[in-house]
């Protein structure tokens, strides 16, 4: 004999997102995160789902230019804001200051956490250009690499703000 | 690690929105989401409809007058911390901000979502009461205001009906002469709390507000101008935190007693 599965009757709603530029138009159900919508629907896998409560910042995504989590709300909720994930930052100058400096700094290993980190790292920058290594493990304090390779993230924030502070132009690696 | 289904209704009207908690279907307002989001995410709130609160223009306003400022209630904490909205308490609320959670949530997080949450150990809920914070509450029935020190009254539970929606914080103007502190202990930055102290001294308004959060329900409230002198004393401290009335565990006595003695320093540099 067969085990039947029964499942609830499942009610899905037309959502229209503005992620990266562009517009999508998705039927999910209302309880589906952004973060999921972003992976599942819009196909933008550069933000990663850790422990969906908020605490880990893998999910991290900028909404009308600010760092937000996209684990804790429903997508319907992002409607009429501008969502950009990290593939939007492809050609941003600051990121691809950020992304040099992870390189040579050796900030990331399993990169489980980069996208997240990434996001917050040019928050810090942008927001914080004094701020001194004590402030990145503040501010850093809501993305969890279980690599546990905080030196040399820290360390890739504080030489993308000195590099900042002095006026000089980061060169790739 | 996913919500059960429920339905999001959006409502521009404030009373709209409180028209839908009286339903009989079990609803509940979601602001910022940051701490419900995580409890829908982890099955601990099922609910069948939530009503989203981002269209109520109301909630997002903020007046400052002569005696202080009204916040809306989707004020989120990076606005408070970042002083876009005006700051009356020479640099408390913005310093509380600043610890709340993280950046990343410090931007949805709201100071009333915050409070209707009423975890013991969130920071709004100890420190407004500290200010001497009141609440303005809208439901069809019509408006009231609650005192912060009484609006908790036990943990994740508050003075609200299930129709009630707490609409603005009002928090008084400190005097020129004022002084605050604020302490907390967390084993990880942006982590609850495990104890919390919270101090206004304002002579010149009458007010010498100590409170204790973090605590198994609602933060306590001392007003007492003699207190300062108690705390300033290791040995009377520790008495009046050996005191039953308090009932705290001795780690919970151990971390309060280094955060009174911060708090004081801190009022009488």
């Amino acid at each position: 004999m067969r085990p039947e599965l029964v499942f609830p009757p499942t009610h899905e709603i037309d959502i229209r997102l503005s992620v990266n530029g562009r517009a999508y138009a998705v039927r999910t159900e209302a309880r589906t995160h952004l973060a999921d919508v972003l992976r599942e629907h819009c196909g933008l896998t550069a933000t990663h789902i850790g422990c969906e409560q908020g605490v880990c910042g893998a999910c991290t995504v900028e909404v009308d230019g600010a760092p937000q989590r996209a684990c804790l709300q429903s997508a319907a909720r992002f409607e009429g804001k501008t969502v950009r994930t990290l593939e939007a930052f492809d050609d941003d100058a600051l990121t691809a200051e950020l992304r040099a400096a992870f390189t040579a700094e050796h900030a990331l290993q399993c990169g489980y956490c980069t996208p997240g980190m990434l996001m917050t790292a040019r928050d810090i920058v942008q927001r914080l250009p004094d701020a001194d290594e004590a402030r990145i493990r503040e501010e850093l304090a809501g993305n969890l690499c279980r690599c546990t390779g905080y030196r040399g993230i820290v360390r890739a924030i504080a030489h993308v703000l000195a590099a900042h502070r002095n006026q000089e132009p980061v060169h790739a690696a | 690690m996913k919500p059960v289904a429920y339905t999001l209704e959006r409502h521009p009207d404030l009373l709209a929105a409180c028209a839908q908690l009286a339903s009989e279907t079990y609803t509940k307002p979601i602001a910022g989401g940051q701490s419900l989001g995580a409890m829908l995410n982890l099955r601990l709130a099922q609910p069948e409809a939530l009503v989203d609160l981002d269209a109520v223009a109301a909630l997002h306003r903020c007046d400052e007058d002569a005696h202080g400022v009204t916040l809306g209630a989707m004020t989120p904490h990076a606005a408070i911390e970042d002083r876009v909205v005006p700051d009356v308490t020479q640099g408390f609320l913005p310093k509380v901000a600043r610890g709340i959670a993280y950046r990343a949530v410090r931007n949805r997080g709201t100071v009333g979502g915050s409070l209707c949450h009423a975890d013991p150990a969130a920071d709004w809920i100890t420190t407004m009461a500290a200010a001497g914070a009141v609440y303005t509450v809208h439901s069809a029935a019509g408006t009231r205001h609650i005192d912060a020190g009484s609006f908790m009254v036990s943990a994740f539970e508050t003075q609200l009906a299930p129709d009630e929606l707490l609409t603005a914080v009002y928090v008084p103007r400190l005097s020129a002469d004022a002084r605050w502190a604020y302490a907390k202990f967390c084993r990880k930055t942006g982590e609850f709390a495990l104890a919390i102290v919270a101090v206004v001294i304002d002579p010149a308004r009458d007010v010498a507000r100590w409170v204790v959060g973090a605590l198994d329900g609602a933060p306590r409230v001392f007003d007492d101008p003699r207190l300062a002198t108690t705390f300033a004393d290791p040995l009377a401290r520790a008495a009046w935190l050996a005191d039953p009335a308090l009932d705290l565990d001795t780690t919970r006595r151990a971390l309060l007693d280094d955060l009174i003695a911060q708090a004081v320093r801190e009022i009488h540099p």
